[in-house]
């Protein structure tokens, strides 16, 4: 049986963008070449999080899956993928 | 430019999001004062300093920053609502683009040289030998550092087979090209404006934030409520500065209340022409180099410290110049806005009538973020005026230099274009160097730009220079050239 993907999100829109996420765009070149396949990674536009969650104010989002990834590094999002590939 | 991924520059965007929001809710007053306790409410985790108390006192430093505020002066004994009421009510923004908060300031200990521990006190003593001030003496069998001495020269580091020999530095100070920060005698940084070029590089060296740049955001808020034509003038560097074209820039920037927006690009076509003729008179009398005259930090710096190479500087005016004028021409009530890369361009625009106002992309994204606006989900609008590839190519290193180089035509082989892809130190003593002998033997066109890797690495960018640059060149390849009749 083929293994599911992980599905990386990487929200550009306007709030993502402006607090952090014009870095992360660096994630849609850098995922493919560090997990090969299993691991598929997109811009996004927003995820509807930034207006929910302003009052806590932690753009950027990322998706890892259904998790959410606040203040978003790329460290943050590669320590998320290890976590879910079991190769911590 | 500036470091995406640093603390501070989250903050900084964070709190000028919460002033936007707090200038569009019912009471902007109100809701400014509390930032800081909404930002550090009672009972939470403190992030940064020794308490929540020294937390709050640096984010109302912050604020006031935001709202415009020069703090040299503050004493501390007014409340944020009364600096929100002086920024609604103010006709002019304060002088001087750049202000310190002490609060924020670390006092960072001063630069020394000296030894550590990992000194193995070696038979072969290089460090001693190479200093020139005899400032290293060998005690307890480890060389130590006579600062009384210590020229800072930095040869003792390079020689020691141990790399045992470090410089501590005070980032503001190391970074600044022209010695005009330093700690004063509270020991805390203070700028001195009579030498200060606001290239805005002490902004983004300060790991505790503590520079700041004084906003103009409520000006412009303020303009736009109360109904004045208020017309956005965006730099070409605004390709890939957020997730959108600059059509829809245009579109989301209306959304917001600004009347007209402008390319200053167009502003760029016109200076290209002027600077090649400019190049070509200057040859043809037999000059051996001529420097670009749109960057900002550039021009100050020339006025303030290098007055022997301004013969040598191009008599055109900025993009930015230019476009101003014809806003104002054909909106002679017009409040004119520069959407910038940088904060040196409000220095310059203190100096024309025909620009009232600077935001930098930091702001100009705090201020979408404030409204709501998703850029990506905006029509595109186009732009009335025309503006040609090589205008539109300003941001990029060699970009102003290539628009002067085609707009030669015909003469374009006689131009051997150099940049400068920095002001620091040493290109200072370079530039002064070919003022000296009126000649540069690397090229006979110097660019100037007073950031690496040009507009697009100012301080205040929210891409990386990478990716931005690719955003700029896929916009230069849907646009036409120059004409050049
Ligand atoms: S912009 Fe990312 S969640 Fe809204």
């Amino acid at each position: 049986m083929e293994e599911k993907k992980i599905d990386v999100k990487v929200c550009l829109g306007t709030t993502c963008f402006v607090m952090g996420a014009s870095n992360l765009q660096e994630l849609i070149d850098s995922v493919p070449k560090r997990y090969g396949d299993k691991v598929e990674v997109t811009g996004v536009p927003c995820l509807g999080l930034c207006s929910i969650d302003w009052k806590f104010s932690k753009a950027p989002y990322v998706k890892v899956d259904d998790d959410v990834i606040k203040e978003a590094t790329i460290d943050k999002v590669f320590a998320a993928i290890d976590k879910k590939l079991g190769n911590s | 430019m500036s470091d995406m991924s640093n603390d501070t520059v989250r903050l900084k965007k964070e709190i000028l999001v919460r002033i936007v929001k707090a200038f569009l809710s019912d009471s902007f007053e109100d809701n400014a004062r509390l930032i800081p306790f909404d930002m550090r409410p009672k009972g939470c985790e403190v992030p940064y300093r020794c308490c929540i108390y020294k937390e709050r006192a640096a984010l109302r430093n912050r604020v006031m920053a935001g709202l415009g505020t020069t703090l040299e002066n503050d004493d501390e004994r007014h409340t944020l609502a009364e600096f929100v009421r002086r920024a609604v009510n103010r006709k002019r923004p304060d002088k001087d683009v750049l202000t310190v908060l002490e609060s924020a300031c670390q006092g960072c200990l001063p630069n020394a040289v000296f030894v550590t521990e990992l000194c193995q006190g070696c038979v072969a003593r290089p460090c001693v030998n190479t200093c020139r001030f005899n400032a290293i003496k060998f005690i307890n069998g480890k060389s130590v550092i006579d600062q009384s001495k210590c020229k800072q020269c930095g040869m003792c580091m390079k020689v020691c087979p141990y790399q045992a020999i470090v410089k501590r530095i005070v980032p503001c100070e190391n970074v600044c090209p022209v010695g005009a920060i330093a700690k004063g005698p509270s020991g805390l940084a203070k700028i001195d404006f009579d030498k200060c070029i606001s290239c805005g590089k002490c902004v983004v060296a300060c790991p505790f934030g503590a520079v700041h740049e004084k906003s103009q955001l409520i000006d412009v808020l303020v303009r736009i409520k109360s109904g004045m034509k208020v017309v956005a003038m965006m730099a070409p560097s605004v390709a890939g500065q957020l997730p959108c074209s600059p059509q829809q820039l245009n579109t989301a920037l209306r959304k917001m209340g600004f009347y007209d927006v402008w390319e200053v690009a167009v502003g760029a076509d016109v200076t290209a022409k002027n600077e090649a003729k400019d190049f070509m008179e200057r040859m043809e009398r037999g000059d051996k180099f001529m420097t670009t005259s749109c960057c900002a930090a550039y021009n100050e710096l020339v006025k303030k410290h290098m007055p022997e190479i301004k013969p040598f500087v191009s008599d055109t005016h900025t993009p930015l110049y230019y476009t101003a004028e014809l806003v104002r021409e054909k909106y002679p009530d017009s409040v004119t806005v520069f959407l910038s890369p940088c904060v040196a361009k409000r220095q310059e625009a203190t100096e024309y009538d025909t620009i009232d106002y600077v935001l930098t992309f930091e702001e100009l994204g705090a201020m979408l973020v404030g409204f709501n606006i998703q850029v990506a989900k905006c029509e595109e609008t186009d732009f009335e005026q025309f503006a040609s590839k090589q205008g539109r190519g300003y941001p990029l290193t060699g970009g102003v230099a290539e628009s002067v180089r085609f707009s030669l035509g015909k003469n374009s082989d006689k131009v051997k274009p150099f940049v400068v892809d920095g002001i620091n130190k040493m290109s200072i003593r370079d530039l002064r160097r070919y003022a000296k002998n009126g000649a540069c033997e690397e090229g006979n066109l110097i660019e100037v730009m007073s950031c690496p890797g040009g507009c697009i690495g100012g301080n205040a960018t929210l891409n990386s220079i990478k990716t931005a640059s690719k955003a700029v060149n896929a916009y230069l390849d849907k646009s036409e050239d120059l004409n050049l009749d």
